[in-house]
């Protein structure tokens, strides 16, 4: 008897547990969209938010099934494009690594207690090569500016 | 949870559709630049890669230039290999024989004539990979369009393809990375080597960063293309010149191949 | 000839616990070296690009494939019916359960990516003979826990003989996948060769017996159970006939790499100017793992004392040590032949300029690590023979059951 009180209990406090996270998360919305990303300005992510936010690892191992294996690099859900949208940069307009415990990735991995582990081995900011003069003044006239500033070594800063 | 799995491959209404053409236009923009300066745009892939093509290298071991390593460099850079750092308490020494290597300069001499030769060597690029046949957890896989690389989501690091690899091809990664580059992910524990520049592949880029670099220096030492198509530069090549395979008696089939060797 | 009567081993708990103790700081030291490996990376290791497989891998190695030999006692008396053997068949099973997860763990434990075990285990890559050799080792496990209650339990009694047939043949298949792990490399050349597959099964005959020769004569002096001359006078004699095997396999492997012209430098490379490789190979190798137990175990006198079988025993395990750093690390070491006919002159990655070895030395976290996996298994053993009934309670002459050959001359002697 007292084993099934007990058990129950549990189980009652685990599911307000549960629950009391998810409308958390649910209140909490805005906070994790760093401010000063593009994403920041959007309505919503590639899917309506309830849906990314459970179910963006799905969408992301999807995409990339297909794109190490297939070679497909136009899908939606790419981690790059997770990072360059949610980028925010600091006052010498340098990027900040998307996995920093303040930043979009890493806060909400911090407050959910979830391993994030993508980071270990992908870039956590817009990291593309290294570019010649030219070219970054052919991104500035496009307008991307901010974007093409590699950290690469930390050489350009 | 199976039928919001399900959902993943639903359509996409089109303000977003929009929203995506942008971000993917930057993404290309940030990965490939050279896209956006190239008279012809290539667009990134969208469809799966077929068996179709067949990528390949032709070295011409008579081009290529004892001392130059512009190829080496080429690759380190473009593929983030430079960024590497030595852990400071490692001696230099061993630090060498632990980072990782795409590309080789490497200098031979004949037994008997005393002839030298300088060669590239990289991964091969095998049709029958033996890197491919051990891997336990299926890892280390052949594209359609037979690029050979490691899938590093699965990729346990148990190093039994580079035990298999008769080229040495293969690298673990020993230590902590930071840095990387968007467009080629490493991290501590996997194993990798050269992948033809995949990322060029499929955005639809000429070559790689070694055919190009080599060019740029004048030699040509390196041509790059689709072993598959007749009409291909290096079809062509490899029907007038002759040319051999490394470790030919394996029967591997490469796709990277020598001549004057 | 009495009933053979297993009992717990009851050594002092003062005794036991100090045993169990200093295994778990062996164990707890190797946990600490795996969390230094994981956490800085592969670099603070000796292992390399060029040399992937390091100590870890001799441990892990030599464990395993000592599991399947070990194993050997209870089969011989199971599937061979010599009834001698039989009282020793608990401890056998028991000791190739133990070794092989001391040994996998070890292997585990160095992966560069050990938290996804779970990939391993989810992904199968069916050309792969690793991941062969996964289903090898579960299956070996199940079988042997299996054939324990069929020794162990009056009902499993009828199951005897066919689950020991099973699982003789079952450690055939492993320790030949093991083998062929390297067997399979077609581009080492040390690994070139038909006969390895063979030689690691007769080597893991001797490696199994060695161990469970220690084991058994630590465990019953420790307990003073009596062991009489004729358990011992048998298994000595086994080792002997293995160890004379696997020096007879080395022969066989090594001139049939000389003849072939092709591996005629990897051989004079071993044998002559290998440098630690070819040290070990002729004094580790030969020597210790080979020549001086074979000395011990056929002498006239030297073979009677339990001391000096002791001694043999330790050397055939030190020397197959030596034997596994030889094959594992030294081809390794040995530079891929991949332009024959050509010197390398110049290198940007270790290709053996001027036939210069890969370079490699064994760090102290990698022996950690491998020293780990012996103490893993040793606890197992330990531990089990203590709460089960895994040791007969007397080896004495009078109480093991006479072999059959010995049974036929009585019959004939004194017809009853
Ligand atoms: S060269 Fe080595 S890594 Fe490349 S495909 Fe062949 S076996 Fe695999
Ligand atoms: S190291 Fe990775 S890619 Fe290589 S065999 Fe092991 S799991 Fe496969």
């Amino acid at each position: 008897m007292a084993t099934a009180v007990l058990r129950a209990s549990l189980v009652a406090v685990g599911l307000v547990w549960t629950l009391a996270v998810q409308t958390v998360q649910a209140e909490d919305v805005k906070r994790y969209v760093v401010e000063g990303s593009r994403a920041a300005g959007l309505e919503s992510c590639v899917e309506p938010t309830e849906r990314i936010r459970r179910q963006h690892m799905e969408f992301i191992k999807h995409q990339r099934i297909a794109t190490v294996h297939e070679g497909i690099r136009t899908e939606k859900y790419s981690l790059s494009g997770c990072v360059d949208c949610h980028i925010s940069y600091d006052q010498e307009r340098v990027p900040r690594p998307i996995n920093d415990p303040d930043q979009f990735c890493g806060a909400c991995h911090a407050f959910a207690a979830i391993d994030l582990n993508c980071f270990d081995c992908h870039a956590a900011v817009p990291n593309g090569a290294r570019l010649d003069a030219t070219a970054i003044a052919a991104h500035r006239a496009a307008g991307v500016g901010p974007l093409v500033q590699s950290r690469r070594d930390g050489e350009d800063h | 949870m199976k039928d919001e799995n399900e959902a993943i491959d639903e359509a996409v209404d089109p303000s977003r559709r929009a929203f995506m053409g942008v971000a993917a236009g930057v993404t290309a923009a940030v990965v490939a630049p050279g896209v956006l300066l190239h008279a012809v745009a290539a667009a990134p892939r969208s469809e799966p890669v077929t068996a179709d093509v067949r990528w390949g290298l032709l070295i011409d071991t008579a081009k290529c230039v004892d001392g130059c390593s512009a190829c080496v460099a080429a690759c380190d850079r473009e593929n983030g290999l430079d960024m590497q750092s030595k852990p400071e308490s490692q001696s230099p020494l061993k630090w060498d024989s632990q980072k990782a290597v795409w590309i080789r300069k490497v200098k031979l001499q004949d037994n008997q004539t005393g002839r030298v030769t300088t060669l590239p060597m990289m991964c091969q690029h095998c049709e029958h990979p033996p890197c491919v046949d051990v891997c336990p957890t299926g890892a280390s896989f052949k594209r359609a369009d037979g690029i050979v690389m490691v899938d590093r989501h699965l990729c346990i690091g148990c190093r039994y393809c580079m035990m298999a690899c008769p080229y040495k091809a293969r690298n673990f990664i020993h230590e902590a990375v930071h840095g990387q580059l968007t467009a080629v992910p490493r991290g501590k524990g996997c194993v990798e080597s050269c992948n033809l520049c995949v990322h060029r592949r499929d955005f639809g880029e000429e070559s790689t960063a070694c055919v190009d670099a080599c060019a740029a220096e004048g030699h040509h030492a390196i041509v790059f293309g689709d072993l598959k198509d007749p009409a291909s530069p290096i079809s062509q090549l490899l029907k007038d010149m002759p040319s051999r395979q490394i470790r030919e008696d394996l029967s591997l089939n490469t796709g990277v191949r020598y001549s004057g060797v | 000839m009495k009933r053979i009567v297993y009992r717990e081993w009851r050594i002092p708990p003062a005794r036991y616990w100090s045993i169990l103790g200093i295994l778990a700081a062996v164990a707890g030291t190797a946990v600490l070296a795996f969390g230094y490996m994981e956490h800085t990376g592969h670099w603070v290791t000796g292992m390399n690009n060029s040399v992937v497989w390091g100590t870890p891998h001799v441990f892990a190695v030599f464990l395993i494939i000592a599991a399947s030999g070990a194993l050997n006692i209870a089969s011989i008396g199971t599937v061979f019916h010599k009834p001698i053997y039989k009282p020793l068949g608990r401890l056998s099973g028991l000791l190739a359960v133990a070794l092989l997860m001391g040994g996998l763990l070890v292997l585990v434990m160095d992966l560069g990516r050990p938290e996804r075990l779970i990939v391993a285990m989810t992904n199968y890559n069916f050309s792969s003979i690793f991941a062969w050799n996964i289903f090898l080792y579960t299956g070996f496990m199940v079988i042997v826990i299996a054939y324990l209650w069929t020794m162990a339990d009056r009902q499993g009694g009828p199951f005897n003989r066919p689950v020991g047939i099973l699982a003789f043949l079952w450690r055939l298949a492993l320790t030949t996948g093991t083998g062929a792990i390297f067997g399979f490399l077609v581009a080492r050349q040390a690994y070139d060769a038909a006969i390895l597959a063979p030689m690691f099964v007769i080597m893991s005959f001797a490696y199994g017996l060695a161990i469970f020769m220690l084991v058994l004569l630590f465990a019953f002096n420790d307990e003073g159970r009596p062991i009489g001359p004729k358990v011992l006078r048998r298994l000595k004699n086994l080792l002997g006939v293995f160890v004379a095997g696997v020096l007879y396999f080395t022969l066989v492997y090594h001139l049939t790499n000389l003849y072939g012209a092709k591996n005629d430098g990897l051989e004079h490379w071993l044998m002559l100017s290998g440098g630690i490789y070819t040290f070990l190979f002729w004094v580790g190798w030969v020597l210790i793992g080979g020549l001086l137990p074979l000395g011990i175990l056929y002498h006239p006198e030297l073979s009677k004392e339990r001391n000096w079988i002791v001694a043999a025993c330790s050397l055939v395990i030190l020397g197959g040590l030596a034997t596994l750093y030889v094959i594992i690390i030294g081809s390794q070491a040995y530079p891929i032949q991949m332009f024959p006919g050509q010197t390398i002159l110049e290198s940007g990655f270790f290709d053996g300029v001027n036939g210069q070895p890969g370079p490699y030395s064994p760090t102290i976290p990698e022996v950690l690590l491998g020293l780990g996996g012996v103490a893993i298994a040793l606890i197992i053993t330990v531990v089990g023979v203590r709460v089960l009934q895994f040791l007969p309670e007397s080896l004495a002459d009078d109480v093991v059951p006479v072999d059959e050959e010995t049974l036929s001359e009585e019959a004939f002697a004194k017809p009853a």
